[in-house]
């Protein structure tokens, strides 16, 4: 079986739950080649959002893809919304499976 | 009397929410809670709607609509004077012009409690009534060149939840009429008052959350809290004269008019106004005029209409 493994970026963007439709269009314009998204709950330098009901919420996005790419789509969501949104961005080496997907 | 058992489930949330309990409701539930009460609020509206539909109706829903641009248009001069940034004064006024669903399901367990007939096309004032103020409050902020995306913005105000959820179930009501509607109606007779109080003890928990945040915002926004309900409500009881709506919808128009958004708005407000501060609309609305509102508002604006109907 040929060796399909490598390295690629995991980029997790962690942010107000509203910027959620926003984001992945973002995401999807980048072309980024595909996220997980989940709900989240933490505390931050904007207090504590304890995902309690509908305002109150945060997401984790998570993408695995090139580093190029990481870095293009992390300077563009601090570029966008850094100043005003409660968000943290972060970018780490993971190994994959198969390299074809990402 | 005795105290009203839905409000006192909203004071036990905001006791043990201040005791800082362990006290939590999955927010599935909440969710889920919130749409049986726009669905049945909606559902029933849409029932009467379509026995009692007149021309009439035209005309009221066109007042409604300037109602919920001048509600903001007070807000937000009085914001000023309290000396609020523009943008957040913009931001605070458009909450206070727009409406809390949450509100109105009180007001009508209340007039149901109370026996007093209302206009049963009410619900569609208040999907009426929660758009203008978004669209005024971004204007104030912005002025009309501004750069906002209207089309991300438009989706979010015309298809937010408790509008759709509104909406849809008056549609289903006036479709299927009284009698294809009656065994759902238990939505809206025996399970209101309970799937309402289990509503308001979350409410209450979320409400001491942010009146725990109004520490650090301070008297100027508590004073506008407590200030602009009650022009709010004359604002309402006026457009209800004009509208010659009865001493319930009176009321409620009034509660309307007082109350203050608290899930519509936000979500809109931080997508179109970022630099906005959410904590301080959001204290203000849920931290002090929602409590305000469901505990002392109602029975006095359904006193004012009353004097207001035997003056007339």
């Amino acid at each position: 079986m040929a060796d399909h493994s490598g390295t690629r970026t995991l980029l997790t963007i962690i942010c107000e739950a509203v910027l959620e439709t926003r984001l992945l269009h973002d995401l999807e314009i980048l072309g980024a080649p595909g996220w997980t998204v989940s709900d989240a709950r933490g505390r931050g330098s904007r207090g504590v959002r304890n995902a309690g009901w509908d305002n109150d919420g945060n997401v984790r996005v998570e993408v695995i893809c090139s580093r190029e790419l990481a870095l293009k789509i992390s300077e563009h969501v601090q570029r966008h919304y850094y100043q005003d949104y409660a968000m943290v961005c972060f970018l780490s080496p993971v190994e994959i499976l198969r390299s074809h997907k990402f | 009397m005795g105290w009203d058992p839905v409000v006192l489930f909203f004071v036990f949330g905001v006791v043990a929410g201040l005791l800082r309990s362990e006290l939590k409701l999955p927010t599935a539930l909440y969710e889920t809670l919130s749409i049986l009460l726009l669905l049945a609020i909606g559902l029933h509206g849409g029932v009467e709607l379509a026995e009692q539909a007149s021309g009439a109706l035209v005309g009221q829903m066109f007042l409604v609509l300037l109602m919920g641009i001048v509600l903001p248009l007070i807000a937000f001069p009085l914001l000023r004077v309290l000396r609020f940034g523009r943008v957040d004064a913009a931001s605070i006024a458009a909450h206070y012009g727009s409406v809390s669903a949450g509100t109105f399901a009180v007001v009508v367990a209340y007039m149901l409690a109370e026996g007093i007939f209302f206009e049963s096309y009410m619900p569609l004032f208040v999907a009426i009534l929660e758009i203008p103020a978004i669209l005024v409050g971004i204007v104030l902020a912005r002025g009309l060149s501004s750069s906002t995306n209207w089309r991300e913005l438009g989706r979010e105000i015309f298809l937010g939840k408790s509008i759709v959820l509104l909406l849809g179930g008056l549609t289903i009501g006036v479709l299927a009429g009284k009698e294809a509607v009656a065994p759902l109606e238990p939505l809206y007779t025996s399970m209101f008052a309970p799937v309402l109080a289990l509503f308001l003890l979350e409410m209450g928990l979320i409400a001491s959350r942010h009146m725990g945040s109004l520490r650090k915002t301070g008297l100027r926004l508590a004073i506008f809290a407590l200030v602009m309900p009650w022009a709010g409500a004359l604002v309402g009881l006026g457009f209800a004269t004009l509208m010659g709506l009865s001493v319930g919808g009176t009321a409620m128009l009034a509660t309307l008019g007082a109350s203050a958004s608290y899930i519509a708005v936000p979500a809109a407000m931080r997508l179109a106004l970022p630099e906005a501060n959410p904590s301080l609309s959001l204290g203000a609305s849920l931290g002090i005029t929602f409590p305000f509102n469901i505990i002392f508002g109602i029975p006095l604006y359904l006193q004012a209409a009353q004097w207001l109907q035997a003056g007339v």
